[in-house]
């Protein structure tokens, strides 16, 4: 339960960090909270020849409004995160995902690049990245590269994140005032990894709901949207019988695992149950576009 | 890769201590093995136990998920800092009222991040509580008791004007 050996460098800056990727080959990791590295190196199942310190680089722990977009920084902790007013009146269902994230220690630490970066596929800040159409800022000596989430993960743990880049920022797509958020989580204990969870996005447009997003988490390979269960909702004036129908086809559509936590056909079950609560109060916060 | 050792520079509880380390050296096994300070217990070293929980500038961390390197130039608080056994700390002293201990290992993280709580975060119910503490696992006392003294803690924290 101790790391291999490796080389420690404290980047002084975004350009230095790159240099230190460069030069490390593929062995090169970044560490910032280092909430799941550590542990990861801690067993040896990760064994960088180089560690890349990006802790003391300035100007990383920001949360900005540009323009449409939400930019937050490679050091914004999960504590920042869930109290950050910015983050609250733009996008609130991200603030609603924070109070599942972790517990208080893991918070003062963790990161919400850095988690994005991990790709557990039942962590809220990926899943977030998608169901906001996340881009990810990534820097290396070969210049800055902005990757689109669907673009990103490429399954468990596993993303296209080049050895030698660094995530410097995650920028997400606000959500308007009149747009209604639900999410809704289970996980044996709170705070620790869900066992499910979804998040539903819609605005009312004349009694009937639009722009619906439906995300999941924890019933898959990697975060994802569930295209067929927002078609249901999409367009129609919310009533039992359409949540029982999308939450059916969102059962239908993912292929959860089964784990020592869960079996395949509890999770599906709790996901379709979770989806049905999470539409419920996205229709209910919801509001009428004012015309203008 | 290295072993070669670097020196690094720590405050821990307020006294300053320069320290030869290998890159590798996790914060908890500096803490312990080159200072000393065995008050900071290691269980499970992968993060999930809580029981070697520091301050780290002011806020709770787990020494076992920290390197000691990344502490260079840092403010370190352990239990040691708390009191001593003829004058305990006023985190231990209500440990001891209300019975929150039996074992005993889990207890210096308990009292770490309960530190943390006290300095950093409004907590009002019991929900809340037990939510704040629920990054600590402690295997003998179920937990009720623990919860009584930080209740005690967070009223006496309230009513100061």
């Amino acid at each position: 339960m101790k790391p291999a050996a490796f080389d420690y460098v404290r980047a002084e800056s975004v350009a230095h960090a790159a240099q230190i990727l460069a030069g490390a080959g593929s062995d090169g990791k970044v560490i910032a909270g280092g909430q799941s590295l550590m542990p990861m190196m801690n067993f040896r199942l990760v064994k960088p020849s180089v560690l890349v310190d990006i802790n003391a680089i300035a100007g990383l722990d920001h949360v900005e409004l540009n323009g449409s977009r939400l930019r937050i920084g490679a050091l914004v902790r999960h504590f920042m995160t869930a109290c950050d007013p910015i983050i609250a009146q733009h996008a609130p269902i991200v603030t609603e995902a924070m109070k599942h994230v972790a517990h208080l220690t893991v918070r003062n630490r963790g990161t919400f690049c850095g988690s994005v970066c991990h790709a557990d596929p039942a962590a809220e800040m990926p899943m977030m990245t998608v169901l906001l159409d996340g881009r990810i800022h990534a820097v290396s000596t070969r210049g800055m590269r902005i990757i689109p989430i669907g673009e990103f993960f490429a399954g468990s743990l596993v993303t296209s994140l080049e050895p030698d880049e660094l995530v410097t920022t995650v920028d997400l797509a606000t959500t308007g005032r009149e747009m209604g958020y639900g999410f809704h989580e289970f996980a044996r204990r709170h705070g620790d990894y869900a066992l499910a969870a979804v998040a539903v996005l819609m605005r009312r447009e004349a009694g009937k709901a639009r722009d619906v997003r439906i995300a999941v988490m924890g019933v898959g390979e990697m975060p994802s949207r569930v295209p067929a269960a927002e078609e249901v909702i999409e367009g129609n004036e919310l009533c039992d019988a359409a949540i029982l129908r999308a939450t059916e086809s969102l059962r239908t559509a993912i292929s959860p695992n089964s784990d020592l936590n869960a079996s395949a056909d509890y999770r599906r079950h709790l996901a379709g149950a979770l989806a049905g609560r999470a539409i419920r109060d996205a229709w209910s916060r919801a509001r009428e576009a004012v015309p203008a | 890769m290295t072993t070669v050792k670097r020196e690094i520079s720590v405050t821990v509880n307020g006294l300053r201590h320069s320290v030869s380390v290998e890159p590798r050296m996790l914060l908890s096994d500096m803490l312990r093995h080159e200072l000393g300070l065995t008050g900071t217990h290691v269980g499970c070293e992968q993060g999930v136990c809580g029981a070697c929980t520091i301050l780290l500038n002011g806020r709770s961390a787990r020494s076992c998920l920290t390197l000691a390197v990344q502490a260079d130039g840092a403010e370190i608080e352990t239990v040691e800092g708390q009191g001593t056994p003829e004058a305990l700390g006023r985190v231990q002293q209500a440990f001891r009222d209300h019975h929150g201990l039996q074992c005993g290992f889990c207890t210096p993280g308990f009292i770490m991040t309960i530190t943390d709580i006290l300095r950093n975060h409004e907590l009002s119910g019991d929900d809340e509580i037990r939510e704040a503490l629920s990054g600590n696992i402690c295997r003998c006392t179920g937990y009720e008791h623990i919860v009584d003294a930080v209740r005690e803690l967070v009223r006496e924290k309230e009513a100061r004007p």
